[in-house]
């Protein structure tokens, strides 16, 4: 990739901007707000400049973004007394995604959050986000408890993919997967699903079967990452943009083709400029979104989950 | 001598008669080894007298995404089309075993690699419902390298749409017997391929979800031996048995007897 294709060059101007406004922030000063009023306005400018010109590479970098917003950041921002349950109760517990139970806009619901590093230490604690069976197996002792309790599901995808390693095959990395899919279709409360930043192939979707799936605008959803398609069909690493502009794996794609419910806007800049803004979007739909699945009765809301994934796929009958 | 009635094992490299191989049920009389099938040798191998009715026949594939790589995903399909004489990558047929009505959904490797896009989701989904309406066990033989990338996230989605159906299969109670032929990997094994009330695969199948390519370029280590085997696989608990071809379809009513209660 040459340095013009590289999102970290072009939004050099726009962290610049943004570092004024965290210097503007620390002290006061007459005429602060003004300024940071102005100064966000020059970041919409330099924005608009930017994103109708972005490549699918470059909403890729946005996604993998080493300073947007991870799961537990959304979840100790919008939720309260967020409690965090660990283990699948046959191996291992999984730091690749946080399972747990919280108060959200005062009801309890249960939440899974695919967990990034922000350290390199912590990077590698999470396994870079990429789960283990043993994580699949966590989130459904969850989801099984929240249907038992009654209460919604919330699960926040960020994964480059599940982990490709031998003890993962070993202890059955598809099925816990699969069986996850079968799980979630029928499961009896209500499941919301977010992609927050990266959705990784099956790693994201063993995670992913619910009732309302959105995405926030520079996340990504794809049936393999750019790399791993780039190198099995055009068999080299210089094609990952035309891989990634393909596969059709912006959000916007996806609504056309039926597989989202809801693209949630990010602020100018992406998640990371503004996180604040980004939870306050995100909080927006997401409760919108429970308090319509909460209403509808149980038959209907698992006749409606079935026939959304029934309905996905496009062909032709001869 | 002719030499299209001679061919060679890809396994010991022994040079054998092709009848012999055939009248094998297409493994290898000297070493075992197991030659893959298409999905129509297949059924004709599982139904009784090899007679059966394909269902579903007109679902065909669209070239949703404009796919295009060296090639462009509608060539692609054209090509395997007039290769394997299919309109996709599964077959699904009605008939009986041991006398017992049965649907089979038969993977065919030869079909982009038994590559999931729309229409073999659609396909499988529909054999699923078949089975449910007409209160008929469900045979998956799966033979695919896993989701088609050509149809991007729309393949990915048809794990979950397998799946679900699946659900409804299970709520049903209807047995689903799941067989897996070399190779089963990627979104095929981590949707339906191992969602049967009993999973069972033919010898040293490369099974598993991540490619073993992927693995060693991740872990920067040598693969162990036998790694993602049908009998490795069977070892850690993640298969019922390993069952040899010549055994398959008596292992198969064998099962569907058990499920329904029917004995001989
Ligand atoms: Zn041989």
């Amino acid at each position: 990739m040459n340095v013009s294709e590289d999102f970290y060059q072009l939004e050099k101007p726009i962290v610049l901007l943004k570092e004024q406004i965290n210097a503007l922030d620390l002290n006061e000063e007459p005429g602060k707000k003004e300024k940071i009023a102005a100064l966000r306005l020059d970041i919409e400018r330099e924005w608009a400049k930017i994103y109708p010109n972005l490549t699918p590479t470059q909403i890729v970098q946005i996604a993998r973004h080493p300073k947007r917003p991870y799961s537990l950041d959304y979840i100790n921002n919008l939720m309260r007394d967020f409690m965090e349950i660990h283990g699948d109760r046959r191996f291992a517990d999984d730091p690749a995604v946080v399972t747990g139970f919280a108060f959200y806009k005062g009801e309890s619901v249960a939440v899974i959050g695919q967990q990034k590093g922000r350290t390199t230490r912590e990077r590698i604690e999470r396994n870079f986000g990429q789960m283990n069976p043993e994580g699949y197996r966590k989130a459904l002792r969850l989801v099984k408890m929240a249907e038992k309790f009654g209460f919604p599901v919330i699960s926040l995808i960020d994964t480059p993919g599940a982990y490709p390693g031998i003890g993962a095959e070993e202890r059955g990395q598809a099925e816990a997967i699969a069986y996850n899919l079968k799980v979630f279709s029928i499961l009896r409360v209500p499941i919301v699903v977010v992609i927050i930043g990266e959705g990784g192939s099956g790693g994201a979707l063993g995670i992913g079967v619910g009732d309302s799936v959105t995405m926030l605008e520079n996340s990504f959803y794809s049936v393999i990452s750019p790399e791993g398609c780039a190198a099995i069909l055009w068999k080299d690493q210089n094609s990952v943009a035309q891989a990634a502009e393909n596969m059709k794996i912006r959000a916007q794609d996806l609504f056309a083709l039926g597989i989202i419910d809801k693209i949630i806007p990010e602020p100018a800049g992406g998640a990371h400029i503004d996180p604040e803004q980004t939870f306050k979007n995100v909080d927006k739909v997401l409760s919108q979104t429970l308090k319509k699945l909460e209403q509808k009765p149980k038959e209907e809301l698992l006749e409606e989950r079935y026939q959304k994934f029934r309905k996905m796929g496009i062909y032709v009958e001869k | 001598m002719s030499e299209n009635l001679w061919t060679r094992c890809n396994n010991c490299q022994r040079i054998l008669y092709k009848e012999d191989i055939l009248e094998n049920h297409s493994v290898c009389p000297a070493c075992g080894f197991h030659f893959r099938l298409s999905a129509s040798e297949r059924l004709a191998m599982l139904f009784d007298d090899g007679r059966f009715d394909v269902v579903d026949h007109g679902v065909c594939p669209l070239d949703p995404l404009k796919f295009v790589d060296s090639q462009n995903y509608g060539q692609r399909l054209e090509e395997s089309q007039k290769k394997t004489m299919l309109p996709e990558a599964v077959v699904n047929a009605v008939g009986t075993m041991g006398g017992i009505k049965v649907i089979i959904a038969a993977m065919d490797f030869a079909f982009m690699g038994g590559s999931m896009g729309s229409v073999v989701g659609e396909k499988i989904t529909r054999a699923v419902e078949r089975a449910v309406k007409e209160k008929m066990p469900l045979i998956i033989v799966s033979c695919s390298g896993g989701a088609r990338m050509q149809e991007g996230a729309l393949s990915l989605m048809q794990l979950a749409k397998t799946s679900a159906a699946l659900a409804r299969l299970e709520e049903a109670k209807l047995p689903f017997i799941s067989v897996l032929a070399d190779p089963t990997t990627g979104g095929t094994t981590a949707s339906f391929a191992m969602l049967g009330d009993i999973n069972i695969a033919e010898p040293n199948a490369l099974i598993g979800f991540a490619g073993p390519r992927v693995i060693e370029q991740t872990i920067k280590e040598k693969l162990p031996k036998g790694f993602q085997r049908s009998e490795f696989l069977l070892k850690h608990g993640q298969l019922d048995d390993v069952v040899p071809r010549k055994n398959l379809k008596n292992y198969i009513v064998r099962a569907m007897r058990l499920f329904l209660n029917r004995p001989q």
